[in-house]
């Protein structure tokens, strides 16, 4: 965009296209210097990806280094943070550190399941959509803007509560809410590659539709789902943090990040530690993702738009 | 320009249509018996108990039936009555709304006022070290939860000053001092995503403006550098801004839900979770349409307001 305010107004609701637009500009990083990073000339992006390695490291490998049971109740309630237990204890004597451990490796899971429904789903939706055109894509866009029609997280809290407090309904809630953004991302990528002369080629040898999608069409588009599914993932993550802080994502004893926040608001006198590093975690991976899907950006492709935070 | 207005105006009909069927049908498919959740799961509810509470909640007669009669209600203002206190959805969502407007004025406030002099600063001083702090703050400001934002303000309130919101909501006509101060913690922790969006947007549209021709023109001809900045750069700068607005009341409306529940005020979002936890349905039904219809029209707002800054648009 050379030229603010010259383009046309989008429609209304794809105002996340217009937001992501004050995230293409993160280029004014001293390139040179940082060249032996090959294609990361993005030091944020690079920072991004240790964050998010760190989570996963933490996620699998957490509970074989800090051995104390997430669930284990002891008679050291509250305990300010110490050698023994680095980040307290909770109201009822469990360890906070091996609370925090076990809610990285939910967060993330939830995070990877809510965002694989979503690509699944909002794929197939863009591919058949900018695929087949006509009245089929009328169809599914109309229906995607519908759905933008309800703020994200409102939408994700209307569809959990309804379908009843568990981990497997908010991810459920978080892959239906996300749907449509990537739905409308694909459609877009879809229509741009359909104009190439090569697709066209391969239809006049008789390639099936199902064919031109598989083969022709996907692995085009790949690029810019990765961006996608990157900023996305942080947002799954903050959004199940804000389901189980809400008690309609997972459910206590069972230690998450929003869950133990949730908690800690009773004791914010008592324990301040119960309050602080929950929310430090979960900004943490956040803003790694955040991070990762902005270097990723300027590796594959500098005018890609998705939104840095995501659908919510 | 009428004609774009009343095009626009014209075109949230059919969303909010679309969307009134979204919210009736979620609250049909979803699994289980409603009458049976309501009754507790109760085994020896009798027949006719069944059929009296499906009466009464409207749940007779075929889904376009029952919509018909919904939405003909809600077209005159009846939204049906509260499954808990019989009390019209409509009472219940005429108190509620003022809270949760005032919380998203205030919050957008505080992001536009404290945004965008960050963003043009950025922009001016680009590349300086306030450059780069305010970008990596803007992207933590999008990284941070609203809700544990809310938890630290309140922990160090009372730390720090002993001081808590006072926890039962005043009206801000009755006492505007102590509404206020119940509701700028709220406010702060929902803003600061947006502030932090606000911020890198200005930033952008700011470097695409100040490279252009008329602001060298405006240069070259003397006109002093603040001046530049503000009267010739900023006004433009700021048009694509607008259109982030509707996107951001979205996000807004998201926060305050859960910021309502941290800080008691019973806003739409509190009545919403609240109305989910006790299976009051049709409360639900109407929260969601109520937010749905906001969220809309905002948008079509900020999509008019936008034809009027930038006339391109509307003629276009």
């Amino acid at each position: 965009m050379s030229n603010p305010g010259l383009e046309p107004r989008e429609p209304p609701l794809l105002a996340t296209e217009a937001v992501a637009d004050a995230f293409g500009h993160w280029t004014a990083m001293p390139r040179q210097r940082l060249s032996f990073l090959g294609k990361w000339r993005n030091p944020i992006g690079l920072i991004g990806a240790g964050i998010v390695l760190f989570n996963v490291f933490i996620a699998v490998f957490g509970k074989y280094i800090w051995t104390l049971d997430p669930d284990a109740q002891d008679s050291d309630r509250l305990q300010a943070p110490s050698w023994a237990h680095p980040m307290g204890t909770d109201e009822l004597g469990r360890d906070e550190l091996a609370r925090i451990i076990h809610g990285a490796t939910v967060s993330l899971q939830v995070g990877f399941i809510a965002v694989g429904i979503a690509l699944v789903a909002g794929t197939l939706l863009g591919l058949v959509a900018g695929f087949y055109k006509g009245w089929v894509d009328g169809i599914l866009m109309r229906l995607v803007d519908l759905m933008f029609a309800l703020p994200g997280l409102v939408f994700a809290i209307v569809i959990a509560g309804l379908l009843g407090p568990s981990r497997r309904n908010a991810m459920i809630a978080i892959g239906i809410v996300f749907t449509p953004a990537i739905a409308r991302v694909v459609r877009g990528s879809v229509l741009e590659v359909m104009g190439f002369p090569y697709i066209e080629s391969t239809r006049a040898l008789g390639a099936s539709g199902r064919r031109v999608m598989t083969r022709h069409l996907l692995p085009n588009i790949v690029a810019p789902l990765i961006v996608l599914v990157t900023v996305y993932l942080g947002s799954a993550i903050l959004a199940e943090a804000a389901l189980s802080f809400l008690g309609l994502g997972t459910q206590p004893p069972e230690a998450s990040w929003g869950g133990m926040l949730n908690t800690a608001r009773s004791y914010i006198d008592a324990a301040w530690w119960l309050s602080v590093f929950p929310g430090a975690a979960i900004m943490l991976v956040v803003l790694g993702f955040n991070f990762l899907g902005d270097g990723l950006r300027d590796i594959l492709d500098p005018r890609l738009g998705p939104s840095v935070g995501g659908g919510l | 320009m009428l004609g774009f207005v009343g095009r626009r105006f014209l075109l949230m009909i059919p969303t909010i249509i679309g969307i009134s069927i979204i919210i009736f049908l979620m609250v049909r498919l979803m699994p289980g018996d409603i009458v049976d959740v309501l009754l507790g799961g109760d085994a020896v509810a009798t027949q006719e108990q069944k059929d009296q509470v499906r009466e009464q909640l409207g749940l007779t007669g075929s889904y376009p039936e029952q919509y018909w009669s919904w939405a003909s209600g809600v077209l005159t203002g009846d939204f049906g009555e509260s499954y808990r206190n019989t009390e019209p959805v409509a009472d219940v969502l005429s108190r509620a709304v003022p809270i949760t407007l005032e919380l998203m004025i205030l919050a957008l406030l505080i992001a536009t006022l404290i945004g965008v002099p960050l963003g043009v600063i950025s922009a001016v001083r680009r590349d300086s070290v306030s450059d780069y702090g305010a970008r990596v703050g803007g992207l933590v400001g999008i990284s941070i939860p609203s809700f544990w934002l809310a938890t630290l303000l309140l922990l160090f309130t009372s730390r720090v000053f002993g001081w808590v919101p006072p926890i039962t909501y005043v009206k801000f006509f009755d006492d505007p001092l102590t509404n206020l101060s119940q509701f700028i913690l709220p406010a702060i922790s929902i803003s600061v995503f947006t502030l932090a969006i606000v911020m890198r947007m200005v930033r952008a549209t700011m470097l695409e403006v100040l490279g252009q021709d008329y602001v060298r023109t405006a240069r070259a001809k003397g006109v002093k550098h603040r001046l530049v900045v503000y009267r010739h750069a900023l006004r433009n700068a700021l048009i694509p801004v607008v259109t982030i607005i509707g996107f951001e009341i979205g996000i807004l409306m998201g926060g305050a839900a859960i910021v309502e529940i941290i800080f008691g005020l019973p806003g739409v979002g509190y009545v919403l979770l609240n109305a989910i936890f006790n299976r009051d349905y049709p409360v639900v039904q109407g929260a969601t349409l109520l937010i749905a219809v906001i969220f809309v029209v905002s948008n079509t707002v900020v999509d008019v307001v936008y034809g009027w800054l930038d006339p391109r648009i509307s003629h276009g």
